[in-house]
C-alpha cells in the first residue's frame, strides 16, 4: 500500500520545497554559467592587458619600426626596438621543429592507424601521453647540457648555446602532439573508403597515401598547424638553449633570443614598471598573442571540418 | 462496452481471421469515451506533439486514462506510442526545440500539463516513469529505490527504510534482494534489474506510472514477472504501458489504444479491441497483417 | 571466338603484371611497416636516453639532505626544500580553483548550453584558450594580477594563473566524462522529478568522477611542470624561508598567510641551476628534474590506469 509518510507533489509545493529547490537549481545553473563565461573573460583579458600595455608601447615606437626594425636592443642608452631578430629566431626554431615534426609524426600516424595492432596502439599512445608530460624545462635541461655537447662532435662550428638543438627538442616535444591530432583525423575516416580502396586490390601503403591521407588531409593541416602554434609559444627549451642574445641570423649553429626567450629574461632581472623595456614585454607578446591566435583558429575550423566531413 | 465479450480465448487473439470490412481508412471512427463507470484519471485531449526539427509525431490524439487500470498503448514502431508516453511526464522538455498542443489534463484538479504555467519537474513528481531498457543507477539497490524519496528531500532515514521497503515489496522483489540492499543494483539480472526500476519508480506513490516497453530487453521468464507485478500494482495505481507485444497488451491492460503513424486509430476495453475492432487498421495490425 | 582468345591472352599477361604489382606492393608495405616503427623506436629510444642520462646524473645528488635544505650559493649544499613546498602549496591552489570551476565549466557546456552562438562562442574560446602559449598566461597575470589588482608576486597569484592555464585542459576532460554518460540513466532520474542541479549533483558528477579525476590530475601534473608563466610573474629564484604554516596553534588554527607570501617552486628551482655555469649545479638541476619527472609519470600513470580501468568498467 502506498506509504502516507510521503510527501504528495501538492504537499511539497505548500512547504516550500519546491520554490527553495527551484531557487537552487536557478542559482545554481547561473554559478555554472559563470564559471563557462570565465574562459570569455580570461581571452578578453588577455587581449585587454597585452594591447593596454603594448599601446604606451607604441606611442613611443612606430609600429613599422618594430615591424621591420633589425637591431632589438631594448637596455641600451639608445634603445632599439626591431622585432626582427626574436622573430627570426622563433620561426627558424619552430621552422626545425616542423622539419622533424611533420615527416615523422606522419609516418607514426600512419603507423598507428593503418599498421599497428591494437595491442601494440594501446601500449604506445600512452607512451606518447606520458612524452607530452615532461615539463619543459626538463627538456631544455637536455637541449643545453646533452644534445649540445653531443652533436658538438658532429655539427662544425656548433656553439654551445644555438638555434639547431632547440629546435630539433622543440620538434620531438611536438611530436606525441601532432601524433596524436593526425592519428585522430586518419582514424575517422570511414572504413567503407578504405575497402573501397582494397577492393581495387590496393596494397596497404597505396591505401593509406592515396585514401586515408587525402581523406585527413584537413585533420593531419590542422595537426601541424596547431604544432607550429605550440613550437612557436613555446619558451623554456628556448630561454635555456637558444640563449637571451637578441641576434639576426639565419644560422641555426649561434644562439639567439625568441620571442619568449626575450620575455623571460626580461622578467627574470628587475624591469621598472611601467618603463618602455617593461611595454616591450607585453609588445611582442602581443605579437606572440596573434601569430598563434591566428594558427590556433585556422587549426580549430580545420579540424572542425574533418570532424563534420565524416 | 456493451458490445464486448466478457471473456476471450487469448489464444484465438493472434489467429482472428481479418474481416474484409469495407474499409473507410482516412475517416477513423470516433474514439469512445471512458466508459462511465471507470472513473479518469487523466484526459489526453486534442494533443499534438511536433520534435523540434518540425516532425509532427502526435496528431490530434484523445485518450482517456482511467483511475488505477492498465491502459496499454500498441501500434507499429514509429507510430509515436513512446512518443505520447514520453509527453506524459515531460521527458521531451529534456532536449530543445520539442513542442507540444493541446492538453493532457491531470483528474481530478484538471489541470494542464503541458500547459505554458505547468513546471516539467513538478509533472514528472506526479508521474514516474519506467524505461524500455533497465536503467539503474549506478549505487546500491537501497539507494536506487530511495532516489525518488531523495529528490523530495526526505532526510528521516525511518521514512527512508520504510518507503524502500514497500516499493521492493510491491514490486516483487523485496524476498531476493532483502540480503543484499547495499549491493550494487548491478549485480541483478536484467528482470530485476527492470522491477528494481519499477520498485524505484513507486517509491515515492506516483499517480500516474508511465511504462515504456518495460519488458522489451528481457527474457520471457523475466516478462512474465514483470507482467504479473503490473496486474497486481493495477489495484493501486494507474498505469499507462507502451508494447510493441500485442499478446502482452491483450494479457494485462484493461484499455488499450492503437495508434498508427502518429494517430490513435482505436481506444477501446481491450478485449473489444482484440475481438472485434471497429477499424479495419486495427484488424490488420492486430492479425499481423503489419507491424 | 578471336575475341575471347585475346581476352583470355591479354587476362594472362594483366595476371603476370599484377602479381608483380601485388608482389611490389608487398615488399613496399613491409618497408612502410617497418619504417613506421624505427622511427617510433628511434623517437622513444632517444627519449628514454636521455631520461636515462638524467637519472644517472641526477639520482645520486638526491638525498634526505637534498629535499631539506633551501638552495644555496655552494653547489653542494643546495637543497629544494623551498621548491617543493612551493610547487605543493601552488598546486593546492590551483587544484582548489581548476576543479571546481572546470567541473562547473564541463557541465555547464554540456548539458546546460542550448546549441546557438554563445555555446559555440564559449566553445571555440575554450579550444582557444587550449592553444594560447603558457608565458601570455604569465604575461596576464602580470598585467592584471600582479599590477591590476596588485596582489603582489605571490603564492595566490601563481596558483590562481596555473588554473587559469590548465582550465581547459580539465573542462575538455570533463566534458568527455559528462558525454560518455548513458542518456537513459539521465532520464532515469529527470523520471523521478529531480531537477536539473539534483540531477548534477546527485548522478552527473558522481557518475563523471573518473573522468573528473584524470581530467584534473593531467591539469595538475601539466601545471607542476610549467615554468614560464610563473617566471614571468616574477617568482624569486633565491627563497631561503618556507612560507607560514597554513595550520596554526591558537585559534581558529588555519591561516591564509602563506597565500600571500614570495615563493619558489620546482621547475623555477632547476632553471635557475641550468643556467649556471658550475657543473655541480647542473648535476643538482638534474636530480631536481628526477624529481620533476618522476612526479609528473606517476600523476600521468595514475591518470592513464584511471581511464583504462573505466574503458573496462564500460565494457562490462
Amino acid at each position: 500500500m502506498p506509504n502516507s509518510s510521503i510527501p504528495t507533489s501538492a504537499e511539497l509545493i505548500q512547504s516550500g520545497f519546491v520554490r527553495r529547490r527551484k531557487w537552487i537549481a536557478r542559482g545554481m545553473k547561473t554559478f555554472l554559467f559563470l564559471c563557462a563565461a570565465l574562459s570569455v573573460f580570461v581571452t578578453t583579458a588577455i587581449v585587454f592587458v597585452l594591447v593596454r600595455d603594448s599601446w604606451d608601447f607604441f606611442a613611443n615606437v612606430p609600429l613599422f619600426d618594430f615591424l621591420f626594425g633589425t637591431m632589438w636592443t631594448p637596455v641600451f642608452a639608445n634603445p632599439q626596438f626591431g622585432v626582427l631578430p626574436l622573430l627570426a629566431a622563433t620561426l627558424q626554431t619552430a621552422g626545425l621543429a616542423m622539419a622533424i615534426a611533420v615527416p615523422f609524426g606522419l609516418i607514426m600516424a600512419i603507423y598507428l592507424s593503418e599498421y599497428a595492432r591494437p595491442a601494440v596502439r594501446e601500449t604506445i599512445k600512452p607512451a606518447l601521453e606520458m612524452l607530452e608530460a615532461v615539463p619543459t624545462v626538463v627538456y631544455g635541461y637536455f637541449a643545453l647540457l646533452v644534445m649540445t655537447p653531443f652533436l658538438q662532435g658532429f655539427v662544425p662550428g656548433l656553439k654551445g648555446i644555438n638555434l639547431l638543438v632547440p629546435g630539433i627538442i622543440l620538434g620531438i616535444m611536438i611530436l606525441p602532439y601532432v601524433v596524436s591530432v593526425s592519428e585522430d583525423a586518419m582514424r575517422a575516416v570511414p572504413n567503407s573508403l578504405r575497402e573501397g580502396g582494397y577492393g581495387l586490390g590496393m596494397a596497404k601503403w597505396q591505401v593509406a597515401t592515396r585514401i586515408v591521407i587525402p581523406g585527413a588531409f584537413s585533420g593531419i593541416t590542422a595537426a601541424f598547424i596547431l604544432g607550429m602554434s605550440r613550437a612557436v609559444g613555446e619558451t623554456m627549451v628556448l630561454a635555456v638553449a637558444a640563449g637571451q642574445n637578441p641576434n639576426l641570423t639565419w644560422d641555426p649553429r649561434e644562439g639567439a633570443a625568441t620571442i619568449t626567450a626575450y620575455i623571460v629574461q626580461m622578467s627574470l632581472g628587475d624591469v621598472a614598471h611601467g618603463s618602455i623595456a617593461y611595454q616591450s614585454i607585453f609588445a611582442v607578446g602581443l605579437l606572440l598573442f596573434v601569430i598563434t591566435l591566428l594558427f590556433n583558429i585556422i587549426g580549430f575550423y580545420l579540424r572542425r571540418r574533418f570532424r563534420e566531413a565524416y | 462496452m456493451t458490445d464486448t465479450t466478457m471473456t476471450i480465448d487469448k489464444t484465438k487473439t493472434d489467429t482472428q481471421p481479418a474481416a474484409p470490412t469495407k474499409a473507410e481508412p482516412d475517416m477513423p471512427p470516433a474514439i469512445k469515451p471512458a466508459a462511465e463507470r471507470d472513473p479518469l484519471r487523466a484526459r489526453i485531449e486534442n494533443f499534438s506533439f511536433y520534435y523540434s526539427n518540425g516532425f509532427q509525431a502526435i496528431k490530434q490524439v484523445d485518450m482517456p486514462i482511467l483511475d488505477r487500470k492498465i491502459t496499454a498503448i500498441i501500434g507499429p514502431s514509429g507510430c509515436g506510442k513512446s512518443t505520447l508516453l514520453r509527453s506524459l511526464n515531460r521527458m521531451h522538455d529534456l532536449y530543445p526545440g520539442n513542442r507540444y498542443e493541446g492538453k493532457v489534463i491531470l483528474e481530478p484538479e484538471g489541470e494542464n500539463l503541458i500547459g505554458p504555467e505547468a513546471d516539467p519537474v513538478l509533472v514528472r513528481l506526479r508521474v514516474g516513469m519506467v524505461f524500455q531498457k533497465p536503467n539503474p543507477f549506478p549505487k546500491s539497490i537501497y539507494e536506487n529505490v530511495a532516489a525518488g524519496l531523495r529528490v523530495r528531500g526526505i532526510k528521516k532515514r525511518a521514512v527512508i527504510d520504510e518507503a524502500v521497503e514497500t516499493a521492493l515489496r510491491r514490486a516483487a522483489i523485496w524476498d531476493e534482494v532483502k540480503d543484499k540492499l547495499h549491493g550494487s543494483a548491478y549485480d541483478l539480472s536484467g528482470g530485476q534489474q527492470q522491477r528494481l526500476c519499477i520498485a524505484r519508480g513507486l517509491a515515492p506513490n506516483p499517480e500516474i506510472l508511465l511504462l515504456d516497453e518495460p519488458t522489451s530487453a528481457l527474457d520471457p521468464i523475466a516478462t512474465a514477472k514483470v507482467e504479473d507485478l503490473v496486474q497486481e500494482l493495477s489495484e493501486t495505481v494507474t498505469i499507462v504501458i507502451v508494447t510493441h507485444n500485442m499478446q502482452q497488451a491483450a494479457r494485462i491492460s484493461h484499455r488499450t489504444a492503437f495508434m498508427y503513424l502518429g494517430e490513435a486509430i482505436e481506444f477501446g476495453d481491450t478485449n473489444q479491441i482484440f475481438t472485434n475492432p471497429k477499424h479495419p487498421r486495427t484488424e490488420s495490425y492486430i492479425t499481423g497483417r503489419y507491424g | 571466338m578471336s575475341t575471347t582468345t585475346q581476352g583470355a591472352l591479354s587476362a594472362a599477361t594483366t595476371n603476370q603484371t599484377a602479381f608483380d604489382a601485388v608482389r611490389k606492393a608487398k615488399q613496399k608495405d613491409i618497408l612502410f611497416a617497418t619504417g613506421g616503427l624505427v622511427v617510433m623506436a628511434l623517437a622513444m629510444t632517444l627519449l628514454l636516453a636521455l631520461i636515462g642520462d638524467l637519472v644517472i646524473r641526477g639520482a645520486t645528488r638526491i638525498d634526505y639532505g637534498f629535499l631539506t635544505s633551501y638552495p644555496s650559493r655552494l653547489p653542494e649544499r643546495a637543497g629544494i626544500l623551498s621548491a617543493w613546498v612551493g610547487s605543493l602549496l601552488v598546486m593546492l591552489v590551483t587544484a582548489f580553483l581548476a576543479i571546481p570551476i572546470g567541473i562547473g565549466a564541463g557541465l555547464y557546456l554540456e548539458e546546460y548550453a542550448r546549441k546557438g552562438w554563445l555555446s559555440n562562442f564559449i566553445e571555440i574560446n575554450v579550444s582557444n584558450l587550449a592553444g594560447v602559449p603558457s608565458i601570455i598566461y604569465g604575461l596576464l597575470a602580470l598585467g592584471l594580477f600582479v599590477y591590476g589588482f596588485s596582489l603582489g608576486k605571490t603564492i595566490l597569484v601563481a596558483g590562481m594563473t596555473l588554473a587559469l592555464l590548465i582550465l581547459p585542459i580539465v573542462i575538455v576532460s570533463i566534458r568527455e566524462a559528462v558525454r560518455a554518460i548513458p542518456r537513459i540513466i539521465k532520464e532515469g532520474a529527470y523520471g523521478l522529478g529531480a531537477d536539473q542541479w539534483q540531477v548534477m549533483w546527485s548522478y552527473i558528477i558522481p557518475a563523471a568522477r573518473p573522468g573528473i579525476l584524470t581530467g584534473a590530475i593531467v591539469g595538475l601534473s601539466r601545471a607542476i611542470g610549467e615554468t614560464a608563466p610563473i617566471i614571468t610573474i616574477g617568482a624569486l629564484t633565491f627563497i631561503a624561508f618556507l612560507p607560514p604554516a597554513p595550520v596554526t596553534g591558537e585559534f581558529p588554527f588555519i591561516s591564509f598567510a602563506w597565500l600571500n607570501d614570495g615563493f619558489t617552486v620546482l621547475p623555477i628551482q632547476m632553471f635557475n641551476w641550468v643556467s649556471r655555469p658550475q657543473a655541480e649545479f647542473h648535476v643538482a638541476a638534474a636530480a631536481t628534474g628526477v624529481v620533476l619527472i618522476a612526479l609528473t609519470f606517476s600523476l600521468n600513470g595514475i591518470a592513464i590506469w584511471i581511464r583504462y580501468r573505466l574503458r573496462q568498467g564500460y565494457r562490462n
